[in-house]
């Protein structure tokens, strides 16, 4: 009987999530669909197209890096999940602190690793090897996707893990599995529902960074991100292509977002440290 | 297994923790090299110090992050329990636009509020800077509150507020005295979110901030662009060891209050 | 005795379906009275009218001889156990039962002794300072009833407050609630499913089903003389069988006629015939009216139950004395122990009763 009041507690939110969310969206698929005098087109939509080439250099190398994300991350969330409670949380927090550092400056540090008078050439001249051209590689900017977004794989797959049930465990072993068969046949599909959010997590800001490939990848390595950003702030300055791209690139994201979301795990499943 | 699983987990830790480490070290080189270690010095300290954009900068992130956390909790506190009372029809449609600015990609959602503080600048007489830069942390901060206040709804016993009405309150002295102490680890947790977010975001400052107001992720980034500069170094250090402590206080207080409640039991 | 509440024809609606229909009911000063019914039948609607937390879509509240409907439940001089007790965690017992007395900004010198006083009532003196999560099922049970008793209401609602204890528990909080409510003098309405934990502590018992009182009255008069076929069947074990009321004191039951003591339902008219497993008698098949065969035995501590198939029907029988399963064997009972009742409409049919 006192839902109505408590329903107007929520007014104040709804006003601001109608102002600066919905509209802020519509706003995007106005501008994508206007030229600079308000008139309806679909000029900018349609030269999306020619762009096709950096979409698909945006996909590709953000998968390498998912994949490559996974691959680390799952033995390495296994092996957490297998140590004692104690050492497992310590453990847990000195993986994890890293991305707890402002990631430009993360990045920043590939930056001056991999640099042609950076540590590593250094290192490898000092064996007479090299060097090698690292920086504003396509390979740098795999790199660096992998090196920000690895917890984001780490995490969610360890959640999962670590709250399967040990007497499932125990009766995989009792009923003839071996603790290889167990891992393959009871652990992987149990943890499924947390690779597929790790999987949506490390993607999603893969394929629409614009700071990696700016500073890793040098000129040569455009992605969508960098894309936007230019047109936005940058020197081909135009909204409207932008807010064209910027919607190609939602569009996508949600595509994927609504395929994964299928399979993974819900929101209290994964919790940020 | 034992051991390949130990060298794995060192293998990994290296990979994360190297690059950190080679900026530290290098935060004390006397020269600006990348790669060689000349002597011990403290002067890209002092400069970091005496860098007035950079210093600017620092003030600036905390004010946006200490205002819009604080509002963000207050808004989406509120939002939280007109929601928790809302037909489930209409909760999933508030629900699903409220993820919205999380699975977004963040340049959409800074391209978005871009342009609406762009159409608005044209129309009336707002400008980039502090204002637009709070609106839209404001704006990415409430879903991570709404997200951590509403579990706390669904965990707690809903007679509750029922008994302390029984009990003589009125329906708003029962929320404050009753179910506001329930969710407020919530409220907490939300806040905490909120906070760290707003102070580490980049991209969506980027594309709200306009010229006259910085945050730090933005000073840091217009650093990397220009030539090498230690400074950056010092800075990595010295934020490294801020998280670091942080998290090993936080760490604490979790294990003396998780180990208060196994003996309380 | 005054009447303390008065429900007069409250009706209760949710999306369309009915969950009370024209409910009138007196409850007495100073009386026990538990609602007794399933799941969904309508009994913690009743009791959420009374508290306040639910309006009726029409009818009239009465409290004290005043009407009360719209009256928000911390106007109302009535106070609730929950029934999963809804103590505050963030408190402890102290002030989990001071909570009222404070909203009521007594003095704390008066709370300390009204609380004190409580936890005297209900033998949980020395528990002042500790947490509620530290406190068994039984002792938050009883912290929930001092936490209402302490603001001294009228009348105490109680929504099936002891679902949650083990057997040997409950059947100690019956007797410390009934001793509890015999000291203070006040109003206890019991909400319960358990017909059992109902006959043993109420004064009187109201039977409700489908949102109807089926039945009003003590806890002996409803066990003897159950108005319907529901109440027979709810209440205890009963064999329930179709009958034909032949005239006065005469039934025709499974084709034979018996002798009974009932009357006014007038001639050849279809009824229900209640006969509780416990007033049967077994006998030699020769000299009984009918017969049977032992279709199973089990053995319930104090008595046997067992099935004897007649051929049209299943017979219930309780007795101390077992007898051997697929023996044929006889069923007697006198003509006191048949307890005709009007076939019910066709909506108020007897529902399976099942846990809350």
């Amino acid at each position: 009987m006192n839902n109505l009041k408590n329903k107007l507690a929520a007014a104040p939110y709804l006003v601001w999530m109608v102002v600066f969310i919905l509209v802020p969206l519509l706003m995007v698929a106005y501008f994508a669909f206007t030229d600079g005098n308000g008139h309806f087109t679909l000029d900018y939509v349609s030269d999306v197209a020619q762009y096709a080439p950096i979409f698909i250099r945006s996909i590709w190398l953000a998968l390498i890096a998912t994949v490559i994300c996974l691959v680390i991350a799952y033995p390495l969330a296994y092996i957490l999940t297998g140590l004692k409670s104690g050492t497992r949380s310590t453990m847990l927090m000195i993986v994890m602190l890293p991305m707890w550092m402002n990631f430009l400056l993360r990045t920043y540090a590939w930056m001056t690793l991999l640099g042609n008078n950076g540590l590593i050439n250094s290192f490898l001249g000092f064996f007479g090897i090299g060097p090698f051209k690292m920086l504003n590689t396509e390979g740098a900017v795999v790199l660096g996707m992998v090196y920000n977004y690895l917890p984001f794989m780490i995490l969610p797959i360890y959640s999962v893990m670590v709250k399967i049930d040990k007497s499932v465990l125990e009766a995989a072993a009792d009923l003839g599995c071996n603790p290889r068969k167990t891992l393959l046949k009871v652990v992987f599909p149990l943890s499924l529902p947390g690779v597929f959010s790790g999987i949506t997590m490390v993607f999603v800001p893969a394929i629409s960074t614009f700071i990696i490939s700016r500073m890793l990848g040098g000129g040569g390595n455009l992605l969508i991100g960098d894309l936007i950003e230019m047109q936005f702030l940058g020197n081909s300055y135009n909204m409207n292509l932008g807010a064209a791209i910027s919607l190609v690139l939602m569009v996508i994201v949600l595509l994927i977002m609504t395929i994964m979301n299928q399979f993974s795990a819900d929101e209290d499943g994964v919790v940020l440290m | 297994m034992k051991k390949l699983s130990k060298v794995y987990l060192g293998l990994v830790l290296m990979f994360l923790y190297v690059p950190i480490f080679v900026l530290i070290v290098f935060s004390f080189n006397t020269t600006k090299s990348r790669s060689v270690m000349s002597g011990f010095t403290f002067d890209w300290y002092i400069k970091l110090f005496k860098n007035e954009i950079i210093i600017s900068s620092l003030v600036n992130t905390i004010i946006v992050a200490v205002i819009a956390s604080i509002a963000a909790t207050i808004l989406g506190t509120a939002a939280a329990i007109g929601i928790n009372n809302m037909k489930k029809f209409s909760k999933t449609i508030v629900l699903n636009i409220t993820n919205f600015p999380i699975i977004n990609p963040e340049i959409v959602t800074g391209v978005s509020l871009m342009l609406l503080f762009v159409f608005f600048a044209a129309r009336m007489n707002l400008e980039f800077g502090f204002v637009t830069l709070l609106i839209a942390h404001i704006t990415f901060d409430v879903p991570y509150v709404i997200l951590n206040v509403m579990p706390k709804f669904k965990q707690m016993d809903p007679f509750l507020y029922e008994a302390a009405q029984d009990l003589g309150c009125n329906p708003v002295s029962a929320f404050f005295k009753v179910v506001l102490p329930e969710i407020m680890p919530g409220v907490v947790s939300g806040f905490l979110m909120a906070f760290t977010f707003s102070l580490d975001d980049f991209i969506i400052s980027y594309f709200t901030c306009g010229s006259s107001v910085q945050t730090l992720p933005v000073t840091i980034y217009s650093m990397t662009r220009r030539k090498v500069s230690p400074e950056i170094n010092a800075l990595s250090t010295i934020i490294f060891l801020v998280v670091v402590i942080v998290l090993v206080i936080k760490n604490m207080i979790e294990r003396k209050s998780t180990a208060k409640v196994k003996e309380e039991r | 005795m005054n009447n303390i509440v008065t429900l007069k024809d409250i009706v209760v609606e949710f999306d369309g379906e009915r969950i009370l229909d024209k409910i009138n009911l007196d409850i007495k000063d100073k009386e026990f009275v538990t609602l007794l019914g399933p799941s969904g039948c309508g009994k913690t609607t009743t009791l959420r009218i009374i508290g306040g937390f639910l309006d009726p879509d029409s009818g009239t509240v009465m409290f004290d001889g005043k009407k009360i409907n719209g009256l928000p439940p911390y106007k109302r001089n009535v106070n609730t156990v929950f029934q999963r007790y809804a103590l505050f965690p963030h408190l402890n017992v102290y002030d989990n039962i001071a909570f009222g007395l404070r909203v009521q900004k007594l003095s704390e010198k008066d709370i300390s002794k009204r609380v004190a006083e409580m936890l005297k009532l209900v033998n949980l003196t020395g528990f002042e300072k500790r947490s509620i999560t530290r406190l068994s099922g039984g002792q938050q049970q009883r912290v929930a009833i001092a936490r209402a008793l302490v603001n001294h209401p009228k009348v105490l609602l109680l929504d099936e407050p002891l679902g949650a204890l083990d057997l040997k528990l409950r059947k100690e909080m019956q007797i410390e609630l009934k001793r509890i409510q015999e000291q203070l003098e006040i109003t206890f309405i019991y909400v319960t499913h358990d017909q059992e934990e109902a006959l043993t502590m109420s004064d009187t018992v109201v039977v409700m089903n489908g949102g109807i009182i089926q039945q009003v009255g003590s806890p002996v008069d409803i066990y003897n003389e159950p108005k319907n076929a529901f109440v027979a069947d709810f209440i205890g074990e009963s064999n329930i069988l179709n009958g034909l009321m032949i005239r006065d004191r005469l039934v025709e039951i499974s084709g034979r006629n018996f002798e009974c003591v009932d009357g006014g339902f007038g001639e050849n008219t279809p009824v229900d015939v209640v006969i509780r497993p416990e007033d049967i008698t077994l006998v030699a098949p020769e000299e009984a009216q009918l017969n049977g065969i032992v279709e199973s035995v089990i053995f319930k501590g104090v008595h046997y139950e067992m099935l004897i198939d007649a051929y049209d029907f299943r017979w219930i029988v309780h007795s101390t004395k077992a007898a051997e399963k697929g023996a044929s064997v006889g069923i007697t009972f006198t003509p006191d122990d048949i307890h005709i009742m009007n076939k019910m409409k066709s909506h108020e049919s007897v529902k399976e009763g099942a846990d809350e």
